[in-house]
């Protein structure tokens, strides 16, 4: 069986740092690193999908990884 | 629910800050702190801590379009969060803020009167003398008081208008605080972290 797993992922470049995602998270899975944008930790993200509805410049989607 | 910690009420000084603004413009000075402490944690510690836990502008706009429904949680333009539109608006709100530092000056040097006005989006001259007494400071300090509350009125109607129509803290994508302090991280920590 092939393993599946969604996960945030954010376009860095369009981040602004402002780190509504990393308050929202409930898994402390992402994090603004160095106030320049916010990264997820993948093997903490469970995809729920907060952040991306927290996120003010629409910049996190979830995807599904292989 | 996250416990909640002393910096999670910091909504409320940004709150009151624009409502004593109404009393006494001289309180007005009390908002420079909401312009160097951000410059500070982002040049000292490169973070954006300020941000992410103590700016409680952020805070306001999160309470009052999160959790009291104010906003219609609908996706920022394109165009908003370009690099283009920050930068632009950063270099924007500078030049008025040095236009303002200049009127400041000209009060000071006596070569302009203190103009007792509130200034709305850089166009709208609110009438304000009921904020104001002349008592004890020169006239410069209450200049510089109107201008820089003019500022900070500014900025929260725009970022009430971004809240209501997209995000609660739309503001934040195009907040110049946010913009400058993400370039001072940016210059002091993108050798560091590469990712
Ligand atoms: S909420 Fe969006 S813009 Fe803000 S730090 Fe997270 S990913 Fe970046
Ligand atoms: S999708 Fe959920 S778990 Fe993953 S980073 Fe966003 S809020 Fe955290
Ligand atoms: S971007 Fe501006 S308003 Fe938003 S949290 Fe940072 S300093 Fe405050």
């Amino acid at each position: 069986m092939v393993k599946t797993k969604k996960t945030a992922v954010i376009n860095k470049k369009l981040c602004v740092g402002c780190g509504c995602c990393q308050a929202v998270c409930p898994l402390k899975a992402v994090t603004v690193q160095g106030g320049m944008f916010a990264v997820v930790n993948t093997d903490l993200c469970v995809g729920c999908g907060k952040c991306v509805k927290a996120c003010p410049a629409c910049v996190i989607k979830v995807e599904v990884q292989a | 629910m996250a416990q909640k910690r002393w910096y999670d009420y910091l909504w409320i000084f940004s709150a009151l800050y624009l409502v004593l603004g109404f009393f006494n413009i001289l309180f007005a000075w009390i908002g420079l702190l909401c312009f160097f402490i951000p410059i500070i944690i982002s040049a000292v510690f490169g973070t954006k801590s300020y941000c992410g836990r103590y700016c409680g502008r952020g805070q306001l706009f999160q309470l009052l379009g999160g959790k009291c429904g104010l906003s219609r949680q609908k996706e920022i333009p394109a165009f908003l969060r370009s690099h283009w539109f920050r930068y632009g608006f950063l270099i924007f709100f500078f030049t008025m803020f040095f236009n303002m530092l200049y009127n400041t000056y000209l009060v000071f040097a006596g070569a302009g009167t203190l103009k007792q006005v509130v200034t709305l989006l850089w166009t709208f001259k609110l009438p304000w003398n009921w904020a104001y007494t002349a008592a004890g400071v020169a006239p410069w300090v209450a200049q510089f008081a109107f201008g820089f509350y003019s500022v900070m009125l500014t900025s929260t109607v725009l970022g009430l208008i971004t809240m209501l129509l997209f995000r609660p803290r739309s503001w934040c994508v195009y907040c110049p605080m946010g913009t400058m302090t993400q370039l001072i991280c940016t210059a002091k920590n993108h050798k560091k972290i590469n990712l």
